[in-house]
């Protein structure tokens, strides 16, 4: 059993220890008192209430895991599902990896600082619980393995840790969904996660937001590449929520890593999006790229990217468009930072509205204008990911096709 | 049949097109010539309707139909439709979608198919017109054209930027599109089917390739902002060849 007293006391300083960016969420409105659920069964999981298992399916889970290598499922604070289906990939509540095995010392809290803020702080001194998915050295996911953290009672505040290790050459494909219950209207998310991406292995994980008007959102994640790696990190979320901000980071700290990161963000009325992410690259060879699409539908986004070059032989990219739709904000901030001669580093960000030429050309094939409108937000949306398995590429492109609706 | 009468046309306040007169009839196609900023494509883009090129007098008539103030989608409907010479890159949309966007209700069954037809097979996973070539541009605006299938068809300069090795893949789709390379059947006499004939087309040339591989009916002269000469396309290209467009001001003198 892991003594985690020094971290916890180290934590306790930072309890009131606000983020260094986004608005404040006041954690005193939220209760993180434990709920209870049943854990289901395989069968008990696909006899789950329709609307439920919709709510799931449109933040990428399947519970009948038809092509998906193992399931980790947590609701409110409880596991309700956590199997696996693949050899050589282990799927464990971190709680248990915590009690069970000691080489989880080595990964939990190594890249996020746990006195970062309040919600680092929170996220150890009341762990509800959360995933650790490992790929043992050499091991190949065919299908992804599918994590949801779902919401149900209002007003919680849950706090989830997550851990994704890579062992050296395997490959790993991860589609996490958040999610509320239809109920749900207010509550919290804090969700940390650490990724390890070893030598020459390949990690894609693909978040999926679904969360309610009245959700504060606050992950904290951190990803380590070591030479030769990838890491695919794509997000979606399309739906309202009162407030999200996070800022993820990469450090590729081996030769030849590669991290890209997507992001895919449709800004509801009276959201607030602070989000984006930082790429470091600290050895020759490695890549970086963050691609963010924006619409804003009378939501704020603040859309943050920022690549930092600290040694020659690097090159990384940033793209950062916006489309302002139906009012709202959309700040694109974009940085670059060389530290050395021989970086290669270049950014390219816009912020506007649909071009009236490309509508008119639809227009003459025959489509009329909303046809034409809706056919440029598709396309404005939909990311090609070089690496990204195919089956993957069609959940992302599900997602959006339902979620266009609300768009539109 | 296109009519048009008496057409006035403004952009950005500026009259660029006047009286214009024109008919082209089911069947007959038009080549277009003119100097550099003379209203060619302000023509083509007036009888498409886009609204920036504003109407203040005459009307456009297509296939019995008023359509001087229609929008765009309804001409397109109606069976007008157009090569453009820069038309936009459409982001995250393939070719291929493209391609079943311009069929509508119709459906291309096989478009690997239609698109071998401008050897452009290789370009359907691409989003329409990102980073394509002059040449290439003109065979993805032929192969929209030929799953839209209009009855009415404006080319702007088709030619323009295709290397000799396509030129003639260009002319003969064109000449495909517009019913010009007909083939006489058993049912039927080479007469019979040219009579049948219903596609139009209304060409901008300023190189006349296109002559080589469409018959066109007549040729114009837009010269600025007034159509000056409507006579045989092939004389109206030895008189530019020979004397340039200033013999045009002479004619537009003469001709009113």
């Amino acid at each position: 059993m892991y003594d985690r007293r020094e971290l916890i006391e180290k934590a306790q300083k930072a309890v009131q220890k606000r983020a260094v960016i986004g608005p404040d969420v006041d954690l005193g409105e939220f209760d993180s008192t434990p709920v209870d659920h049943k854990y289901l069964s395989d069968e008990e999981m696909r006899s789950l209430p329709l609307a439920e298992r919709q709510r799931l399916l449109m933040a990428g889970v399947d519970v009948t895991e038809s092509e998906r290598a193992g399931t980790y499922f947590q609701k409110d604070t409880a596991v309700v599902h956590c199997s696996t289906r693949q050899e050589g990939i282990e799927v464990i509540p971190i709680r248990e990896a915590l009690e069970k095995h000691d080489w989880i010392r080595d990964y939990y809290w190594k890249l996020v600082s746990v006195d970062a803020d309040k919600y680092t702080a929170a996220a150890e001194m009341e762990l509800h619980n959360g995933y650790v998915i490992r790929a043992l050295p050499g091991s190949r996911s065919i299908y992804p393995i599918q994590a949801c953290l779902y919401l149900d009672k209002h007003g919680l505040q849950q706090n989830v840790h997550n851990i994704i290790i890579a062992e050296e050459g395997s490959e790993l494909h991860v589609i996490t969904g958040c999610s509320t219950s239809p109920d749900l209207k207010k509550g919290i998310h804090v969700g940390i996660s650490e990724f390890y991406i070893k030598k020459n292995a390949k990690l894609s994980f693909t978040m999926i937001h679904n969360w309610a008007e009245d959700m504060a959102v606050r992950p904290r994640s951190v990803a380590r590449v070591e030479e030769g790696g990838l890491f695919l990190n794509n997000y979606i979320c399309m739906k309202p929520v009162r407030t999200l901000q996070m800022y993820p980071t990469t450090h590729l700290v081996g030769e030849n890593a590669v991290a890209r990161m997507y992001s895919i963000i449709v800004g509801s009325p009276d959201s607030e999006y602070d989000v984006g992410g930082r790429i470091f690259l600290k050895k020759p060879g490695t890549r970086a790229e963050i691609v963010a699409r924006t619409i804003s539908n009378g939501g704020r986004i603040i859309s943050r990217g920022h690549l930092i070059g600290e040694t020659p032989d690097i090159k990384a990219h940033l793209e950062c468009k916006g489309l302002i739709l139906k009012g709202g904000l959309i700040y694109a901030v974009p940085e670059l930072e060389g530290h050395v001669d021989g970086v290669e580093m270049s950014h390219e960000a816009a912020v506007g509205k649909i071009a009236q030429e490309e509508i008119n050309y639809l227009m003459s094939r025959g489509l009329s204008e909303e046809e034409a409108t809706s056919t440029i937000v598709r396309g404005f949306l939909s990311v090609d990911i070089p690496g990204l398995p195919p089956q993957l590429q069609a959940e992302i492109d599900k997602a959006i096709e339902m979620s266009e609706k609300d768009v539109m | 049949m296109l009519l048009i009468e008496d057409l006035q046309v403004e952009l950005a306040g500026k009259v660029i097109l006047k009286h214009i007169d024109l008919e082209i009839k089911p069947g007959e196609t038009h080549v277009l010539f003119g100097p550099n900023g003379s209203g060619k494509t302000s023509l083509l883009m007036t009888i498409m309707g886009y609204p920036q090129y504003k109407v203040t007098g005459g009307r456009i008539v297509f296939k019995g139909v008023d359509i001087t103030h229609s929008p765009i989608n309804e001409r397109a409907r109606l069976g007008i439709g157009m090569s453009y010479q820069r038309p936009p890159t459409i982001h995250g949309l393939k070719t291929r979608q493209m391609v079943q966007l311009c069929a509508g209700d119709k459906k291309v069954s096989d478009v690997e198919e239609l698109a071998a037809r401008v050897h452009f097979e290789s370009f359907l996973d691409r989003d329409v017109n990102a980073g394509f070539s002059g040449g290439e541009i003109k065979r993805s605006e032929l192969l929209q054209l030929l799953a839209q299938d209009p009855d009415l068809m404006l080319f702007d300069e088709p030619e323009s930027g295709v290397d000799l090795e396509n030129i003639a893949l260009v002319g003969h789709t064109i000449a495909t599109l517009l019913q010009k390379e007909i083939v006489s059947t058993s049912a039927k006499s080479r007469l019979q089917v040219l009579k049948e004939r219903t596609k139009m087309g209304f060409i901008i040339t300023h190189t006349g390739y296109i002559l080589d591989y469409v018959d066109v009916d007549k040729g114009q002269v837009l010269y600025n902002g007034v159509l000056s000469c409507s006579t045989n396309p092939r004389e109206i290209l030895r008189c530019i060849g020979e004397i340039g467009y200033e013999e045009c001001v002479r004619c537009t003198i003469d001709a009113n």
